[in-house]
């Protein structure tokens, strides 16, 4: 099963080479890591989807916390999150095929972000599954490139501010 | 403060002497002691000793500011001073000199191994002894190459070490430079945690958490990397504050409700064990163990790791479980309806086969580490905490019952299944050698052994009584342990006896640490029980491997006199009959001594839990019997 997994670091150099050797050093899977700095200098928030069942997860979140450098460990479960992935995949694209694959863009609220002679790129962010499907829809056109950050995700707000709003 | 040398090759009990101040050092007192603040004068060839004093003693005048900046290395052995750091292991190398040249005046005594893997073993047996933290220094490049063995082996038993190592400068960095290794990169895997310090001022903080990370929670081998110009720059220093570690949170007093589920447990239970590891020694909680396990009346078996945390000599005593355990505690594990395991990690070597093991039982987990918990085994009543306050608590809580059929069962097993060895042969036999070394010590030596045969035989023959005193490599199994170990121990606890029960190869790993004991003074006594084969190794080729002894042989050098040549007393014994005397020999040896037991070549370790079986299903059994 995917779990994600949020963590809160110190944002030291080593930090990311330690959690990246735990995870290979105990054998765990890692589907997609992303970090970045927080509002915070000091701390770093790091976004790992892990891939195994309940008690391996477990055991990634105990050994995640017990990185003396790891400040905060959260294992969301997929419903009570907001999860996005940023992707910018070049499509091949003549003048001619341009209206529709701009059309396409369009349906996935993605952006034209560089045009060319024969390409265009497209920068889409969403869940996962919908970057799959564009993919998969952009792939008769041809890719030429794909790059995509890894999910990240935040937990979802809760209902009573949900009201309030 | 007094000052003291520690110059090579001078005993312990000279080094305790502080060196009387020199005649400057009195005036310049005497003068601060009579709050003169100004001298005026010049200098000259006969009073320079008296302006370097004066020099000194100016520096404390000064503005408070520069009273506070202080080399790097300077900081560091003031706060190993002030972090109660007594004695230091460690080797010496270029970017670690302006730590030694601070050293030379410090307050602390330093030991030299002749490796630095023997030094980190030293300061590891040296926390195992007396609890405290093991301090080992290691130059850059190979220095600290030559740690890692010694850090893993650290880890793996959760021994407190502080690791200091030098670094080549800063902007070399990353440039190859000569003597240079990604210290913190290699180590970082085998230490609870580590740090490079680039900034002179992030010295004296960085030590405190290092001391502070390695001997709480669950303790752990820290390593501090030190570039040498960083430890050359001036910095400022700090009175000591609290510590503030945000990613590193203390679990010590567990919950009280987990605790009193743990309580309702063991009162119902009919067949309660206990399973002791590593961690109530670590805990310090021999003590509470034992008052548990005698107001509630449990039976009780240790780890190889947790030995003495329980008196073996207490009928309650189920001794070692696992691979080699004994029968009667695998059985009663098996057989148990309820496993109090505290501070164990339910090792492999412990377990045998996962799923079969204690298929019967509850299991209560008491540890400190929560990523311990249920990691192996799927634990009902997990209690995260300090073993010594949690059995303080649980004890409280608990009632005597009689369990008189459990206890009549374990007395069965034990009556049918007691540890045996052929004692009517005349061969030599090393459980022999074990037992009698046991009984002329008395269960109060501190025990330091290698890994293989010997290992599993001084941990079955041997009666151990105390915490700290039987130091092994449990998890990372590190052959060549015993000698720097029972170095470290006997640094530690100059006033007990310190034996190394080691085996013939274990011993050729790590035997140019008895130079060091040499030269040190140290009464140190090694029994190597010399089968002249690996010979754990040698038996599983026999049972496993039809007999193919691949390599698994040594020659081995005449052991008596490489220990007469480096200084030490030597002794080779082939028979039975001289074994009593030679043991009595060692024992009142005032120089290290070896003494080289050449036993039956192809004794075998039993019982014995083939990897992959479950605890019940011992092979080794039917030659017990036999014996009967």
């Amino acid at each position: 099963m995917r779990h994600i997994i949020s963590t809160l670091v110190q944002n030291k150099p080593g930090v990311l080479a330690h959690v990246a050797g735990m995870f290979a050093a105990r054998a765990f899977n890692i589907d997609s890591l992303a970090v970045g700095r927080t509002d915070d200098p000091t701390l770093s928030r790091m976004t790992i989807v892990v891939l195994g069942d309940d008690r391996v997860v477990e055991q990634v979140r105990k050994q995640l916390a017990k990185i003396i450098d790891v400040v905060k460990v959260q294992d969301f479960s997929p419903k009570d999150i907001i999860a996005r992935d940023l992707m910018l995949i070049s499509v091949s694209c003549c003048p001619e095929k341009r209206p529709e694959v701009f059309a396409l863009a369009e349906m996935f609220d993605a952006k034209i972000v560089d045009i060319g002679q024969k390409f265009v790129m497209v920068e889409i962010s969403g869940t996962e599954d919908r970057l799959e499907t564009f993919v998969d829809m952009c792939r008769p056109y041809g890719i030429k490139n794909t790059v995509r950050t890894g999910t990240v995700a935040m937990a979802r707000l809760n209902r009573p501010e949900k009201n309030e709003l | 403060m007094a000052l003291q040398f520690s110059p090579s090759g001078i005993s312990a009990r000279k080094l305790k002497k502080s060196v009387r101040p020199a005649g400057t050092q009195i005036i310049v007192k005497t003068l601060i002691e009579l709050e003169v603040n100004t001298v005026f004068g010049y200098t000259g060839a006969a009073v320079l000793p008296l302006f370097d004093e004066l020099y000194k003693a100016g520096s404390l005048n000064m503005t408070e500011k520069s009273i506070n900046k202080k080399q790097g290395s300077q900081i560091i052995v003031d706060t190993l001073v002030e972090q109660g750091v007594e004695t230091m292991f460690g080797y010496l190398g270029g970017v670690v000199l302006p730590l030694f040249d601070k050293l030379y005046d410090a307050p602390i005594r330093f030991i030299i191994p002749r490796h630095e893997q023997g030094g980190a073993h030293m300061a590891d047996a040296y926390a195992r002894a007396t609890g405290k933290v093991g301090v080992v220094v290691a130059t850059s490049g190979p220095g600290a190459c030559n740690l890692t063995t010694g850090l893993a082996t650290a880890m793996m038993d959760s021994v407190p070490i502080v690791a200091l190592t030098g670094q080549v400068r800063t902007e070399l960095i990353g440039n190859d430079a000569f003597q240079e290794a990604d210290t913190t990169g290699i180590t970082r895997p085998v230490t609870k945690h580590n740090v490079i310090v680039k900034n002179a001022n992030d010295l004296q903080q960085t030590l405190r958490e290092a001391f502070y990370i390695a001997r709480t929670g669950r303790p752990g081998p820290v390593l501090i990397d030190i570039p040498v110009d960083v430890s050359i720059s001036e910095a400022e220093t700090l009175p000591p504050g609290p510590i503030n570690l945000p990613g590193y949170k203390l679990q010590t007093h567990g919950h009280a409700r987990q605790i009193a589920m743990s309580a309702k447990a063991i009162n119902e239970s009919q067949r309660p064990v206990l399973y002791i590891g590593g961690g109530v020694i670590a805990a310090n909680a021999a003590e509470e163990l034992r008052a548990l396990a005698a107001k509630a009346n449990l039976p009780c078996t240790m780890t190889l790791m947790g030995l003495g945390a329980y008196d073996q000599t207490l009928p309650g005593s189920l001794d070692m479980l696992g691979m080699h355990g004994s029968a009667y505690a695998n059985y009663a594990v098996q057989e148990c309806d309820l496993l109090i395991a505290v501070g164990a990690r339910f090792d492999d070597r412990v377990t045998g086969k996962l799923k079969t093991f204690a298929p019967k039982a509850k299991i209560v987990h008491i540890d400190i580490d929560p990523a311990s918990i249920s990691k192996n085994v799927q634990v009902d009543v997990p209690v995260v905490g300090d073993a010594k306050c949690v059995l303080a608590e649980l004890t409280k809580l608990v009632e005597h019952r009689p369990r008189s059929e459990w206890f009549a069962r374990i007395a069965e097993w034990k009556a049918r299944y007691p540890l045996r060895y052929d004692e009517n042969t005349s061969t030599l036999k090393p459980q022999y050698v074990i037992e009698q070394i046991c009984k002329k010590a008395g269960g109060e030596a501190i025990i330091a052994t290698g890994v293989g045969q010997h290992q599993m035989w001084a941990a079955q023959f041997y009666k151990h009584r105390h915490p700290r005193h039987f130091i092994t490599s449990g998890g990372l199994g590190t052959m060549g342990f015993g000698l720097p170990a029972a170095i470290g121990a006997q640094i530690a606890c100059p006033d007990k006896t310190v034996i190394d029960i080691d085996g013939d190869s274990s011993f050729n790993m790590t035997m140019t640490e008895l130079s060091t004991a040499v030269m040190y003074e140290l009464p140190i006594k090694v029994a190597i029980l010399n089968n002249g084969y690996m010979g754990m190794v040698r038996q599983w080729q026999q049972l496993f491997y039809n007999k193919r002894y691949s390599y698994s042989f040594l020659k081995n050098p005449d052991f008596a006199k490489v220990a007469e040549a480096l200084g030490a007393v030597g002794m080779t014994i082939t028979e039975k009959s001289q074994v009593c005397d030679a043991i009595d020999k060692m024992l009142a040896e005032k120089k290290p001594c070896v003494v080289d037991f050449h036993i039956e070549r192809e004794e075998n370790v039993w019982p014995m839990v083939p990897a992959g079986k479950s605890l019940d299903e011992m092979s080794g059994l039917d030659i017990f019997e036999s014996m009967a």
